[in-house]
């Protein structure tokens, strides 16, 4: 990578939002799986790992599976964030490898959130 | 962004994910400059809010003082609201939300207490970004404060911004940050350093941890601008050995800055050099302790020395070094961009800004939370953290680790700010928040914090080494039931001779949690000397393990859950204990719901 300039973190910016929201992108859905260190304790690798082997399985190109650092309700982990394109985000509570099953039929691939594990919708930015 | 005492109105306009993707910078920008061109910026502010949860209807704008709620909006908008909503006071119905769109069974994020109450700017990338993706962090933002310090502002600049915006340190001390950048920007003895302290050492705390893994980028920059303000070349991160995780992401945060230039040499072409390196710490909790961790990185054992000279003129290798806490740190990015009025306008008068706590113990949402500073104890354990499970009662509230009080029921209205918290006996420290319902113990509960003294104590000074132990022998004895008419004031006397002559910031504050104990739980250790009895029931050695028969509802679940047979019970007959067989593990006590075990 090149050193960058002040006009390149704009760039980078300006191309990392949009492909960070889902709309401009060439995806569809988004899954965020929580991973800090009380995350991966309470089994979010398991929920990746299951994610992960249902996109390959599938083939499903336009779907994104990243991680991030911690939802802060620690008590309520594993978390997962599903975002589909259009729709507001929902975080998951207490995802474990069935739930995450279900999760992936219902919302990632038909696009309805699956109301028994959902804890809220909407995105936890407040800013500033 | 800064608030104008002016603005009449506010456009509160959504920059959550989903209103950003579909423009809603465009339409910011869109409406600043209509504001402007009829010279109204002075009159209505726009404030970027989170996520409204509607985001298929996104961009979205709502407008106060009236709440009128617009969907759907776009640039070209911009002169029709403004003409319309603004000026002639008229709604813009073609913009306007309609119901049914909002109409589902899943609650809203910011009408769960947990996350509405939260106002996250530390914590501001929280969930969203991939740590290890510094293009991520870009788009939020993440840079761009130092990039504006480096082209736009002096060092003396950036001192008196960070001075006006009323930051002090999170690690414990609450030491105003513009002042200690000052104090070290003064000495011209190079090379200097800037150091992030990540030992946390609190137990119970996790907040920098959180910061390490979840924003690493976020620490560095605020360390880059550090070393610009006080005119450093280096940087170094102390992190505990026990945070792997954190020391693999800053580790690959460091590497990705390096190769964009945002550290090393001629940073962003604007000839500032900058570089950090990560020191894995030994993990005792004195090396926290300023000029211990500073040794700690020489090589030499973490011992705290005496000052002055103060670290500012003679720390790491005797030269001027900056010491701050990680969410110091992470504040830094946003102050920069939204300017010191924005910061200075969140919090109390004394102390501005937010505060990360650890949330931990007998409340129902144990979890990471960062809220305005004012914030009341209360909103803290009933609104964020949902209450105390089981329904039992709150009892109290330990802040400050093992330097802290306990704030006991009764003050839950108290605003936690650094002075207020003071006055109430406990003391803001680093954010651990360790809440304690009606079956814990206090002088338990003391004893619990001094054995992590003694522990740590690095055992220079004598009242810290001897008298903790002493301290903790006292108290021992007490919760085995051989405590004695007077070990009270004997604690309290001991007490004030620890704090007041030992060296470091460790013996100084560590016979706190006695003292406060004392000073709101007199009764429970009184009731542990005289009566032999703990009141909390938690205590083996001072409970009878005896059914009171009056209290009994002969309910069986104590029977049903003893993992010892001792329990002889049926049904419509009151519970009884076979102290033959008991083995005195508590289970029938927090099964009980009729408090009917002594
Ligand atoms: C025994 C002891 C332990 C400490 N542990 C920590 C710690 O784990 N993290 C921290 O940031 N500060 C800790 N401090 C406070 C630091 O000495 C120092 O004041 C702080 O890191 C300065 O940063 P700030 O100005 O940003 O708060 C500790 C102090 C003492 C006396
Ligand atoms: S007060 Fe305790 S930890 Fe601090 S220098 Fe003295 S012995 Fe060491
Ligand atoms: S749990 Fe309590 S109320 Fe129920 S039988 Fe046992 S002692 Fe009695
Ligand atoms: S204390 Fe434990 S062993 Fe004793 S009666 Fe209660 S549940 Fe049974
Ligand atoms: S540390 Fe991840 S939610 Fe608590
Ligand atoms: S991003 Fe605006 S409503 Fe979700």
């Amino acid at each position: 990578m090149a050193k960058i300039s002040i006009e390149d973190l704009k760039r980078i910016k300006e191309r990392e939002r949009s492909r960070m929201v889902l709309r401009e992108g060439d995806f569809r859905a988004k899954i965020t799986v929580h991973m800090g260190t009380c995350g991966i304790a309470a089994g979010a690798r398991d929920v990746m790992t299951t994610f992960r082997d249902l996109l390959a399985k599938r083939d499903m190109m336009d779907v994104m599976l990243t991680n991030s650092g911690c939802a802060g309700l620690c008590a309520k982990e594993p978390m997962i964030t599903v975002e589909v394109v259009d729709q507001a985000p929902v975080k998951y509570i207490l995802v474990d490898k069935e739930k995450a099953l279900r999760i992936f039929e219902e919302h990632v691939v038909g696009g309805n959130p699956v109301e028994d594990y959902a804890l809220a919708k909407g995105s936890e930015t407040q800013a500033t | 962004m800064s608030a104008s005492p002016v603005s009449r109105m506010q456009f509160m306009m959504c920059a959550g994910t989903g209103c950003m993707a579909s423009g809603s910078i465009e339409v910011k920008e869109a409406l600043l400059k209509e504001l402007a061109k009829r010279n109204l910026q002075d009159e209505v502010q726009i404030i970027m809010t989170g996520c409204n949860g509607f985001c298929a209807m996104g961009p979205l704008v709502v407008v106060y003082p009236d709440g009128v709620f617009y969907n759907q909006v776009k640039p070209e908008h911009a002169p029709l609201i403004v003409e319309e909503h603004v000026l002639k006071g008229r709604v813009v119905e073609k913009l306007l939300f309609k119901e049914e769109a909002a109409k589902d069974r899943v609650p809203l994020m910011r009408d769960i207490g947990f996350f509405s109450l939260q106002r996250l700017i530390v914590l501001r990338n929280r969930g969203l970004i991939d740590a290890e993706n510094i293009d991520e962090y870009i788009a939020r933002d993440g840079y761009a404060a130092l990039g504006k310090v480096l082209t736009e502002m002096t060092p003396e600049d950036v001192i008196e911004e960070i001075k006006k915006s009323g930051l002090r340190g999170r690690g414990g001390g609450g030491f105003p940050t513009g002042l200690k950048w000052e104090e070290c920007r003064r000495y011209e003895s190079f090379p200097k350093f800037t150091i992030c302290n990540g030992d946390e050492g609190d137990p119970g705390a996790f907040m920098d941890r959180s910061v390490m893994e979840g924003d690493p980028h976020s620490v560095l920059e605020g360390m880059a601008i550090s070393g610009y303000a006080i005119g450093a070349e280096q940087g170094y991160i102390y992190v505990r050995a026990e945070y792997p995780l954190a020391i693999q992401r800053l580790q690959k945060a460091i590497e990705d800055a390096r190769d964009y230039g945002l550290l090393g040499k001629d940073i962003l072409g604007k000839g500032f050099n900058f570089d950090i390196g990560i020191y894995p710490g030994a993990g005792a909790f004195v090396c926290g302790e300023s000029t211990a961790l500073m040794f700690s990185i020489e090589g030499k054992r973490g011992m705290p020395r005496i000052k002055p000279p103060r670290s500012a003129e003679a720390g790491l290798w005797n030269q001027p070094t900056n010491l701050n806490n990680v969410e110091t740190f992470a504040n830094l990015n946003p102050i920069i961009l939204n300017g010191a009025d924005w910061y200075a306008s969140i919090g109390t008068e004394g102390s501005k800004g937010t505060k990360v706590f650890a949330l931990t113990g007998a409340v129902n949402n144990v979890g990471l939370v960062e809220v305005p500073m004012g914030t009341t104890l209360k909103t803290l354990i009933f609104d964020i953290g949902g209450g105390i499970p089981k329904k039992r009662k709150f009892k109290a509230a330990q802040i400050g680790g093992p330097s802290g009080g306990c704030i006991p029921s009764g003050s839950e209205g108290v605003e936690i700010d650094y002075e207020s918290l003071q006055s109430a006996g406990a003391m803001m420290g680093s954010g651990g928040v360790v809440i304690m319902d009606n079956l814990t113990c206090m002088v338990d509960t003391a004893r619990f914090f001094i054995d992590f003294c003694v522990e740590e104590s690095c055992g220079k000074c004598v009242p810290c080494r001897e008298g903790l132990k002493v301290m903790y022998d006292k108290l021992t004895d007490i919760v085995e039931g051989r405590g004695e008419e007077g070990d009270v004031e004997f604690l309290f006397e001991l007490g004030h001779h620890i704090n007041n002559t030992s060296h470091c910031g460790l013996g100084k504050s560590a016979a706190n949690p006695v003292l406060s104990t004392i000073h709101h739980f007199r009764h429970e250790y009184d009731a542990h000397i005289r009566d032999k009895h703990c009141p909390a029931l938690v205590c083996p050695s001072l409970i009878d393990f005896v059914v009171i028969e009056e209290k009994c509802k002969m309910c069986g679940m104590c029977f049903r859950n003893c993992p010892s047979d001792a329990i002889i019970w049926e049904k419509k007959k009151v519970a009884r204990i076979d102290t033959e067989k008991c083995t005195k593990c508590r289970t029938c006590i927090t099964n009980c719901k009729f408090d009917a075990i002594r």
